[in-house]
């Protein structure tokens, strides 16, 4: 269990959602018979009440690194003037988090009480003079650590993408909100607008086993590494010798070793059981395309411009509180397709909407979700066209914000 | 009160009586329904034998059952095991749960003795015992086209229940099974053929609009699922969709558990199935997932084995003919048996008399145990009785006397300390942690390593303990969570409850378990691993090692599993415990 904690301590510091030193350093307990810490910290008495009153075993507290903590702050403010919940429309939240609880202060009874209903709570914590102060963020699990990883990063990840979208549907239905400008003016300076450099990577197409699985294993990694994804988010997958190699569900894509099922195309063993939720939109894009590499990650400006609609527009659509599964409208950014669809193979399942929109597109972007991306022999081609359409949609965000605030 | 009828049926076999109960508001709200109100009507007679007439067969549905909660289908058998001593439950597919409810009943308590075979006929607020005489020495395909039950639920034993046999059945509605813990037994002692329910009422649903909102949360996650709804998933494959899996995984019990892999598996698997029998869908009513295939080509009609029946009747007996498999599974059915503890037990005699079966020797055998005939006198007592009396008691995989399922515990330590701590013996479903240790959910857990698996084990065991008293299917707990379905029973009760409330309800029902098998005897010593798994290594590979298990780690994790359920050293319950979570203590 300790090192448990500490690998997910360190993974938050990784992944720039938290300090590593000082009062924003990540807290990650882990309960067994005894409990433990990746380090000492004054919240902690109050977090251990937390495995008293909750049937949990792992717990993260989080206060967020710029710029989560300015965003966090602004939405949890916001939803206290309301129902009291932040409402994301991205897919990763409505289909496993659904909802974001947020309270005032830092109250026990008040913690327990919303984390008894959801997987994770937001305290606001305006005051300074508490040792508690906020914004916070606290994920507990039940089996492992990583539950409250994902919790927190999933909670950063829903509130970056709620208030860039949010922003923009504010602007262009022309309201005026300067809190909001002003806090976009602060965070602003922390969005990239160029990611890294390509990175080099295996050439294809490969012709040994060890040599896929060696080349998903650097993809994976490197496109943590370039920040154009969350760590956790995404899969990926070759497909050689009739079987499509593709990383396990809830793999994270920086950690792909041993986490890598091959499927064979002929469907003669059901071992893909514990592949990605996309296998049928990874095998059906396979199939219709003959690439052989696939990478999916949830690049934020992508999922945040899938949202973009004419307000006007969404008014008078019979389906505008089911974009992400109904919006009959043919979308796209420059060439790329933008089409609904829910994670995994149900009936609105992306598997039915993905694949033939690859017809047109080397890159389709999922409303609400994020890019898949193909790439002929190997992930070099993949890995570019991740970028630049990312890229493309940081830019295209940026360019309409800035039209619409100084015209 | 929404959700629950507020009625249970006390049917008294011995005076030919019945009698109408109704429970507290709060009883209903701490005990919840099936597994859990089972337990409450167990507790008083623990101090019987478990063929005592007064020890009750109950059979419970829960608040959620015949609603739109999703998997909400099911029903729950509890009385005492006569394979184990322990307490006996089992989660009853097919749709007696929910024509059980229609009828306007929470549940029936069977106790007392019938002189004759008796059906118990439920339509709606009738209840009436109806001679079967006719039908006792049928099997239940018999009874099934005998009674014709169309749109009614059908519970019914077959010779094995008849017979003694101490892993015995109750099949309903043909195809689904309430098969662990020797239930058939329990009702066959009782002479009790079958129980056949119609219902025209509905469940009352406090708030049918959120339970719509909820079921739709569940939805979504459930399509999320790969191992539900995914290419491979229960829902294409069936659970024989497990098969490749346990082998890659190198924790296939093969060779009654002396190895972990099975060289013939790939040519064993669901595809081979799939070719051969082209089946369909088909489920538990009120059941989106419909796991069960039903084969459609010239053997139409033939339900496919299981998952745990698919490698059992391979693997672990050295077979290799799916349709062997097939035969098996159906004769094991139409003759009212478990799968699991007769393979297991099938497996153990191959051990000790190092004789093959040829086909035509094992489903001779299976006739033999459910009639009573030859050596299956001596096998209709379970393997670990079998092998005691042959004087290799090492031979039988069970714990407290329940034979292992198909999870070879070298691969996968939570499985190992579930099985081992279990209130009902060997048993994957108690805690069911193939779901984080195998497919990965809520997250993967190192599979090799006691790490955390202490606390892992006892909250799932609370989890797995509301999910049976709801009831839901386990299955869809590889997708939601009781974040979803806290939601979902408030939508039907409407009462103000969240997850941890009910977790809190499922931990009672756990300790309430612990405290009748202690009244039984059993304690640290039961809660025991056969010794080969500490002696002997799985079959590894250049990727994969599976060692035996460390045993001084697994005492370590046992013990560490005491303290956190509020046992003592000994894996007994406490009184002080027992009082804090506001559970008689011992008073019957």
């Amino acid at each position: 269990m300790e090192n448990l904690v500490k690998k997910y301590a360190r993974k938050l510091v990784d992944a720039g959602l938290a300090a590593s030193s000082g009062p924003g350093i990540p807290l990650v307990g882990g309960l067994d018979h005894a409990l433990v810490w990746n380090t000492t910290a004054p919240e902690i008495p109050v977090l251990e009440q937390l495995f008293q009153h909750l049937n949990i075993n792992c717990l993260v507290f989080l206060r967020p690194s710029p710029p989560y903590d300015r965003i966090i702050r602004f939405l949890a403010g916001r939803a206290l003037k309301g129902s009291g919940r932040i409402l994301p429309q991205d897919c990763e939240t409505r289909t496993f988090l659904h909802d974001l609880p947020v309270v005032e202060h830092f109250d026990l009874q008040a913690i327990v009480q919303a984390l008894k209903q959801r997987k994770s709570v937001i305290i606001q914590g305006l005051d300074k003079e508490n040792p508690c102060w906020g914004p916070v963020v606290i994920a507990p699990g039940n089996v492992s650590p990583e539950q409250g990883f994902v919790g927190v990063s999933s909670v950063c990840f829903a509130c970056f993408v709620t208030f860039f979208s949010d922003y923009l549907a504010l602007l262009k239905t022309g309201n005026k909100d300067p809190h909001m400008d002003r806090v976009f003016d602060q965070v602003l300076p922390f969005v990239q607008t160029q990611k890294s450099p390509l990175p080099d990577l295996m050439h294809g197409p490969f012709s040994k086993e060890q040599d896929v699985y060696a080349a998903m294993v650097q993809a994976g990694q490197k496109i943590v590494a370039c920040g154009l994804v969350d760590s956790y988010f995404g899969n990926i997958s070759y497909c050689w010798n009739n079987t499509l190699y593709i990383s396990q569900t809830g793999a994270s894509l920086d950690e792909l070793t041993g986490c890598i099922d091959p499927v064979p195309l002929d469907g003669s063993t059901s071992a893909g059981i514990t592949a990605s939720s996309e296998l049928t939109a990874h095998l059906d894009t396979i199939g219709r395309t003959g690439c052989q590499a696939i990478l999916h990650g949830h690049p934020r400006f992508c999922v945040i411009v899938s949202m973009d609609c004419d307000p006007a527009q969404k008014a008078a659509c019979p389906f505008s509180d089911k974009c992400h599964t109904h919006c009959p409208t043919p979308r796209h950014l420059a060439s790329v397709p933008i089409v609904p669809g829910e994670v995994g193979s149900g009936p609105f399942g992306l598997c039915n909407t993905l694949p033939a929109a690859f017809d047109t597109s080397d890159s389709v972007i999922v409303y609400g979700h994020g890019l898949f991306v193909t790439g002929k022999t190997d992930f070099t081609q993949a890995f570019s066209t991740l970028t630049a359409v990312e890229n493309l949609c940081t830019n295209r965000y940026l360019e309409q914000v800035r039209h619409l605030r100084h015209g | 009160m929404y959700g629950w009828t507020g009625k249970i049926a006390r049917i008294d076999l011995t005076r030919q009586k019945i009698e109408i109960q109704t429970l507290s508001p709060d009883t209903y709200a701490r005990y919840l329904g099936g597994r859990g109100l089972g337990s409450l009507f167990l507790q008083p007679c623990t101090a019987l034998n478990w063929d005592h007439p007064d020890m009750p067969v109950c059979l419970f549905t829960g608040p959620l059952t015949a609603t739109a909660a999703p998997t909400s289908g099911r029903s729950h058998m509890v009385s005492m095991s006569p394979l184990t001593g322990l307490m006996a439950d089992s989660s009853m597919g097919g749709k007696i749960g929910v024509q059980l409810k229609r009828a306007g009943w929470d549940g029936i308590v069977i106790t007392g003795k019938s002189d004759l075979p008796v059906g118990i006929e439920i339509a709606d607020e009738r209840i009436t015992l109806v001679g079967a005489k006719n039908l006792w020495g049928m099997t239940t395909d018999a009874v099934y086209q005998h009674l014709a039950p169309k749109k009614a639920g059908l519970a019914c034993i077959g010779p094995a229940g008849e017979n003694r046999v101490r892993f015995a059945a109750v099949i309903t509605d043909r195809h689904h099974a309430a098969g662990r813990t020797g239930l058939g037994l329990c009702l066959g002692t009782k002479k009790v053929k079958y129980i056949l329910v119609s219902g025209t009422g509905r469940t009352r649903v406090k708030d049918p609009e959120q339970l719509k909102k909820a079921r739709e949360d569940i939805f979504r996650l459930t399509a999320a699922s790969p191992a539900l709804m995914g290419q491979y998933g229960f829902s294409r494959m069936g659970t024989g969709a497990m098969y490749d899996l346990m082998d890659n995984r190198h924790m296939m019990p093969t060779d009654n558990f002396c190895a972990t892999r099975f060289a013939p598996a790939g040519k064993l698997n669901a595809n081979a199935y799939a070719r051969f029998y082209s089946p369909r869908k088909h489920g538990c009513k009120g059941c989106h997932i419909l796991c069960k295939k039903i084969s459609t080509n010239h053997t139409a009609g033939t339900p496919m084995p299981e998952f745990e029946t698919m490698s059992h009747f391979t693997a672990l007996l050295g077979l290799q003919d799916i349709q062997l498999v097939t035969a098996a599974n159906q004769r094991c059915n139409s003759l009212g048996m478990d799968t699991i503890s007769t393979a297991v037990t099938l497996s153990c005699y191959r051990e000790i008399i190092k004789k093959d079966f040829t086909p035509v020797s094992l489903l001779g055998m299976l006739e033999d145990i459910a009639l009573d005939r030859g050596e299956g006198n001596a096998l209709k007592r379970g393997a670990a009785a079998y092998a005691r009396s042959m004087g290799k008691p090492d031979a039988a995989m069970a714990v407290k006397g329940l034979e292992l399922p198909a999870y070879d515990p070298r691969g996968a330590y939570g499985m190992a300390l579930g099985f081992a701590v279990s209130t009902r013996g060997g048993c994957h479903l108690r805690a069911y942690p193939i779901s984080h240790e195998i497919l990965r959910k809520p997250v993967a857990t190192d599979r090799f390593s006691f790490s955390g698996k202490a606390r892992i084990i006892k909250i799932a065991e609370d989890l797995n303990a509301v999910v049976d008293s709801l009831i839901a299917c386990k299955f869809i707990f590889f997708a939601a969570g009781l974040e979803e379905y806290a939601r979902v029973f408030s939508a039907v009760t409407g009462l103000d409850v969240t997850a941890h409330d009910l977790m809190a309800a499922g931990e009672k029902i756990e300790y309430n378990e612990r405290i009748i098998n202690s009244l039984k005897g059993f304690d640290a010593r039961h809660d025991d691993l056969p010794a080969r798994f500490f002696l002997q290594p799985g079959t590894g590979s250049g990727q994969i090692r599976v060692p035996p298990i460390d045993r001084a780690a697994f005492v370590q994790a046992k013990n560490a599993y005491y303290a956190v359920r509020g046992l003592s050293t000994d894996g007994l319950p406490t009184k002080s415990k027992a009082k804090q979570l506001g559970l008689p203590w011992k008073t019957w």
